[in-house]
């Protein structure tokens, strides 16, 4: 059923069009093709960041199908009304889904996320993940990885950047036993594509990380996003995977990793990294690789 | 197929002119983005039409036309991402003149 979604079958209207987004953004690319995907019968709900703030800027709405901005905390508890709300005035065909960013699902909107999951409210949520809060002048989140220098977490002699390691959101969501959760990248949109249409049709939560790069927060050239998204996986810093029945599945699995020196280096966020930080970060990669090749589902596919 | 669109806007003249609540049209464009811009792609004739721009363009400005594609370039940004993404170097940047 996979790959069914390409850029020949995907329709040619834009749901998201005219926005303010820096040239190059990640997230927007990552809103347009979702909604691509949905289509028409789509009511999106943006909390606080990015992706509202360039979308909705009175009289100018970049949105054409029905867009609603929540509160920064309350994506998913805003989806759980709009979906009973739609369903209480008989629309028919028609998809709640989220369009939140790190800071907005990992750290201030995680409770709200939780609920509606445990609900098993019959939502779509997806996480535009550019690791940090942007919107607001590139802060460290739940989801800012180990190492990257932000305006809450510098660089400096003794501290290198975030103490911290990105807390592994996909797997939080799928301990709640959600029917359905992915790992995306905006480095691989045919991918992203049809976990989106996959997500779409689940009866219940349905959950996609996406990881959609900040050419501002990142420092990198505005028409790179792309080749650092598939450097990010190349790498071994992301990978592609899906929840689903109880069961984890490895998407892609290279059997070498890339350089991870050359995907951190090549941003100005990393550029302070010394050989031993680098090291640190291989380190948890490689864990984190053995245990779910151990573990997991890990049978060759199409991708 | 549909997408926002450029439409004429009125600035309020007098308070009842204003919106009563926070909801208004969807998909009303009022400004473009064009300025933003430094560098133009142009789509050239080694192009293949294998939609790569089309699929990866942040802002969706490259369309489908009956004889290949084109691009908005009231929305485009001019951030060089389409031609990064070709695989036959079929698209090129142009500096843009003030002309
Ligand atoms: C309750 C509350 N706290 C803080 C803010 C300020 N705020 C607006 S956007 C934003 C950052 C959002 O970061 P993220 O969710 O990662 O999205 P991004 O801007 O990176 O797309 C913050 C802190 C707010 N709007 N509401
Ligand atoms: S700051 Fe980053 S995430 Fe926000 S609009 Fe600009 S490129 Fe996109
Ligand atoms: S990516 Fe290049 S070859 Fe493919 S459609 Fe665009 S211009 Fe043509
Ligand atoms: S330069 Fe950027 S905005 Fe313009 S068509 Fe290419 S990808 Fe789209
Ligand atoms: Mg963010």
């Amino acid at each position: 059923m996979r790959n069914q979604i390409t850029a020949k079958t995907i329709t040619d209207s834009e749901f998201f069009y005219g926005h303010k987004a820096c040239a190059g953004c990640g997230g927007s690319l990552a809103v347009r093709i979702a909604l691509k995907v949905l289509g028409e019968g789509a009511i999106s709900v943006l909390p606080a960041g990015c992706m509202s703030a360039v979308g909705f800027n009175y009289p100018h709405l970049c949105f054409s199908n029905n867009s609603i901005i929540s509160t920064f905390a309350g994506t998913a508890s805003m989806l759980t009304g709009v979906e009973a709300g739609a369903r209480a005035v008989g629309i028919k065909n028609f998809k709640a889904v989220g369009l939140a960013g790190d800071g907005g699902t990992a750290d201030i909107g995680i409770q709200a996320l939780s609920g509606a999951i445990d609900r098993n409210d019959d939502i779509l949520y997806i996480c535009y993940d550019n690791e940090a809060y942007m919107n607001t002048g590139i802060q460290k989140s739940g989801l800012t990885p180990f190492g990257a220098k932000t305006t809450t977490t510098p660089s400096g002699e003794n501290i290198h950047g975030n103490l911290r390691p990105k807390k592994n959101l996909f797997e939080i969501v799928a301990a709640h036993d959600i029917p359905y959760a992915a790992t995306a990248s905006i480095g691989n949109l045919k991918d992203f594509m049809n976990k989106i249409e996959k997500a779409s049709k689940i009866k219940g939560t349905a959950y996609i990380h996406v990881v959609a790069p900040c050419p501002i927060g990142w420092g990198i050239p505005v028409n790179e996003t792309i080749e650092i998204s598939q450097k990010m996986m190349d790498c071994g810093l992301w990978y592609l995977a899906e929840y689903e029945n109880g069961q984890f599945k490895l998407n892609r699995n290279p059997s070498e990793f890339s350089s991870i020196k050359d995907y951190l280096l090549s941003q100005s966020r990393f550029k302070h990294l010394e050989d031993a930080d680098i090291k640190i970060l291989a380190a948890q990669r490689d864990a984190k690789w053995t245990t779910i090749r151990k573990n997991w589902n890990t049978a060759e596919e199409d991708l | 197929m549909s997408k926002p669109y450029l439409r004429p806007y009125q600035k309020p003249q007098k308070l009842s002119d204003y919106p009563l609540g926070t909801a208004s049209e969807a998909g009303y464009l009022v400004t473009k983005n064009s300025g933003w811009r430094n560098e133009r792609p142009i789509i050239t004739d080694e192009c293949i039409n294998c939609l790569q721009c089309y699929l990866y363009c942040p802002d969706g400005v490259i369309f489908k036309t009956e004889s290949g594609l084109d691009i908005d370039y009231d929305f485009c940004k001019g951030c060089g991402i389409c031609e990064r993404i070709c695989p036959k170097q079929a698209i090129k940047m142009e500096v843009e003149t003030n002309d």
